[in-house]
């Protein structure tokens, strides 16, 4: 697919100069909305890397979407499962890259166990069979983890360091501040997402990956093993969901809620489209940033607590005008 | 031998288009809904009332609803806690404003209101399909049960946020909610009303309507062409879907918990819902029963079981216990019959219409 580079330096400036000139209005007319521009960065900042968070963990879902068509509802619990594991070993005395090794041993295994168990039966259902079963499997990686781990929550420290830092101290007044911890996240993302492309790209595995996503049937055809092809998926989004639980673990802890941020996955997906990496990324920054500023400068009209149905809605709103998310494929639909 | 249709003659349309064609299974449904009205409210103890007869009645509700949407019309909803709250909070709203106008009447009123909602809620999917539809519907989900905790208007400024359900009777001293309420009244009314409701669903996926949601369902594009007009159809399955949701969501407030509060409508009631239709059978109203009753009944035997083998094991490792065999049940389901108990039930029948003979 050629990327059009034009439309992609102009249109998100264009969108946040846009966003900032409205706000700055508004502010102008109420004087209960505080607005600088400063500020308005500092918020923008904070809410894109933020997204960058909520990329990782749509990555996981775009992944097996693209390889087998299910919608692996399970993401979240295997977040949850890999951080529950990593801290577990790490608690036995283990380093932490040992621990992280031996996590993404264990989510190898996993992704077999799945698609033994589970997948290689229900070959064939409808859509919705193989969503159910990953709400199953979502349930017992849920109850599994925490059997085996337990419930309380726990820290996950491998050395990030946390304190905010000033940018642009000589630009703005005051400076913005940035969380030293988010950006190391951001870069994180970038690594796995460069790999993650590398490996789709240059390698054999990855070109056999590719053309399963295209055609199942013709990929069978010429002799690529469907069924290894699927382990390999699930296992790539086991260790994508070990990058997520490690980043998210260690900004707020392990513990049950982290198999909940699959829902803030979800309209990052269907914003991107929920075939595309690229998608995963860009949704994911859109939403964090847009979920972001509209807690802090809207939230004074439209009451508090918005960042729980914000991003749908907006994802909502926009497949109205594109179904297919803004970088998924185009729906051909014939009789 | 005793289960089969030889010498029942179809003589007449009437008889043709008869729901239960079959005379075996019309005394069969009767003889059961006689001893659910007459037998069971002299036998049953409180906790049975309780705990697993009006949950089971309940859900059985919501699940009709949701079958319609996603079982007869194809469009996967995952906003059912959403419209749940919709009718619990209707009836709240429309009961302590008008206290003078019967139960029955308000439940109804809630559950045209929630209908309102799911039109609204159901114009995206117009344009957008599939798993896009699933997630956008979950807007619906969040933004509804947002709306609830946030406006203390919803729970006349109650300063808690959790309000008990109001005392109403359905006639003279016939209290179905409220402390006066027995299990035993809520019990026959929810009986009687779900039973109702299932007539009235059973015979809208047999009419024109019905049947249009099926055309949508199998292939929309080839439904448009035969010319049924798609927007009609998937609105109006939104609309009755969430008229049923609705009011299973007033009914598990005010005879449930009775309690009106938006957090037991969290997205997991959602999901419970669905794993209803699909483990009883999509597109089957005899399913959604199973199903809400499968739903209901496993979690109460999961936690029961470790107590009656003599095991002792600590609350919390029940509680992890549960979520796992849980989902491994759900997955274990899924692959013996992906089709539902529904199906299963079917494949009985034809069975006990050979007994004894093998063919």
């Amino acid at each position: 697919m050629p990327m059009r580079i034009l439309p992609w330096l102009i249109i998100p400036p264009a969108a946040i100069i846009g966003l900032g000139l409205l706000l700055q209005g508004i502010s102008a007319i109420d004087s209960q909305l505080y607005f600088t521009w400063g500020y308005f960065l500092e918020v923008l900042i904070a809410g894109t890397l933020q997204g960058v968070m909520y990329s990782l963990v749509a990555l996981g879902f775009v992944l097996i979407f693209k390889a087998s068509s299910i919608f692996n509802f399970a993401q979240g619990s295997m977040v949850l499962f890999a951080a529950l594991t990593m801290v577990g070993l790490m608690g036995w005395g283990l380093h932490w890259t040992l621990a992280f090794l031996a996590t993404a041993g264990v989510m190898v295994l996993l992704a077999m166990a799945i698609e033994r168990a589970v997948l290689r039966p229900l070959v064939n259902q409808p859509h919705i069979i193989l969503f159910m079963a990953t709400i199953g499997i979502f349930y017992f990686l849920d109850g599994f983890g925490q059997t085996l781990w337990g419930s309380d929550v726990k820290q996950l420290d491998i050395g990030i360091p946390r304190t905010p830092i000033f940018i642009f101290e000589e630009t703005f007044e005051g400076g913005i501040l940035v969380n030293q911890f988010d950006v190391i996240a951001a870069l994180v993302g970038g690594a796995l997402v460069a790999i993650l492309a590398i490996f789709f790209q240059k390698t054999r595995i990855g070109r056999a990956l590719r053309a399963v996503a295209d055609d199942h049937q013709a990929a069978l055809s010429v002799g690529i093993p469907l069924k290894t092809i699927w382990a390999i998926v699930w296992s790539v989004a086991g260790i994508v969901a070990l990058v997520t639980g490690v980043m998210w673990g260690s900004k707020m802890g392990v513990q049950f809620t982290l198999a909940l941020i699959a829902l803030k996955a979800l309209p990052v997906l269907i914003l991107g489209g929920l075939t595309s990496i690229p998608g995963a990324i860009v949704g994911g920054l859109i939403i964090g940033a847009g979920e972001q500023i509209a807690e802090v400068f809207l939230s004074t009209y439209i009451g508090s607590a918005i960042q729980d149905w914000f991003a749908y809605v907006l994802a909502m709103l926009f497949l109205l005008i594109r179904p297919q998310g803004l970088f998924g494929e185009k729906i051909i639909e014939r009789v | 031998m005793f289960y089969r249709e030889a010498g029942q003659y179809k003589s007449d349309y009437a008889s043709d288009q008869a729901i239960f064609p079959i005379r075996q299974d019309r005394i069969g449904v009767l003889l059961i809904f006689l001893f659910a009205l007459l037998v069971i409210p002299f036998i049953a103890t409180n906790y049975l009332l309780n705990s697993i007869l009006v949950p089971f009645l309940v859900f059985s509700i919501a699940a009709i609803g949701l079958n319609i949407l996603t079982g007869y019309c194809g469009q996967v909803s995952l906003g059912t806690g959403g419209f749940m709250a919709c009718g619990a909070f209707f009836t709240f709203k429309l009961t302590t404003w008008m206290p003078e106008v019967n139960i029955l009447l308000i439940f109804l009123m809630a559950g045209f209101g929630t209908a309102l909602v799911g039109i609204a809620f159901g114009i995206p999917s117009l344009r957008i399909k599939g798993f896009y539809l699933a997630i956008a519907t979950l807007a619906a989900q969040f933004f509804l049960i947002w709306m609830f905790t946030q406006n203390p208007w919803w729970t006349n400024y109650n300063p808690a946020g959790v309000i008990t359900a109001p005392p109403r009777a359905l006639f003279g001293n016939f209290y179905i909610t409220g402390i006066e309420a027995t299990p035993v009244n809520k019990y026959l009314f929810l009986l009687c009303f779900t039973a109702a409701l299932a007539l009235v669903a059973k015979n809208l996926v047999r009419s024109a309507l019905g049947r249009a949601w099926m055309a949508i369902r199998d292939m929309d594009i080839a439904a448009e062409i035969i010319g049924i007009r798609p927007m009609a159809a998937k609105l109006s399955a939104f609309a009755v879907s969430s008229f049923f949701i609705g009011i299973s969501g007033a009914a598990w407030a005010f005879m449930y918990t009775a309690s009106v509060e938006a957090l037991a409508f969290e997205v997991t009631r959602s999901f419970q819902v669905l794993f209803m239709i699909i483990i009883g059978g999509l597109g089957s109203i005899l399913g959604s029963f199973l199903g809400a009753a499968f739903i209901v009944l496993l979690p109460i035997a999961l936690s029961n079981l470790p107590a009656m083998v003599g095991l002792r094991l600590p609350v919390d490792l029940i509680a992890h216990l549960e979520f796992m065999i849980f989902g491994a049940l759900i997955v274990f389901f899924l692959i013996v019959e992906p089709n539902g108990l529904a199906r299963l039930w079917q494949i009985g029948k034809e069975k006990l219409r050979r007994w004894p003979f093998p063919y």
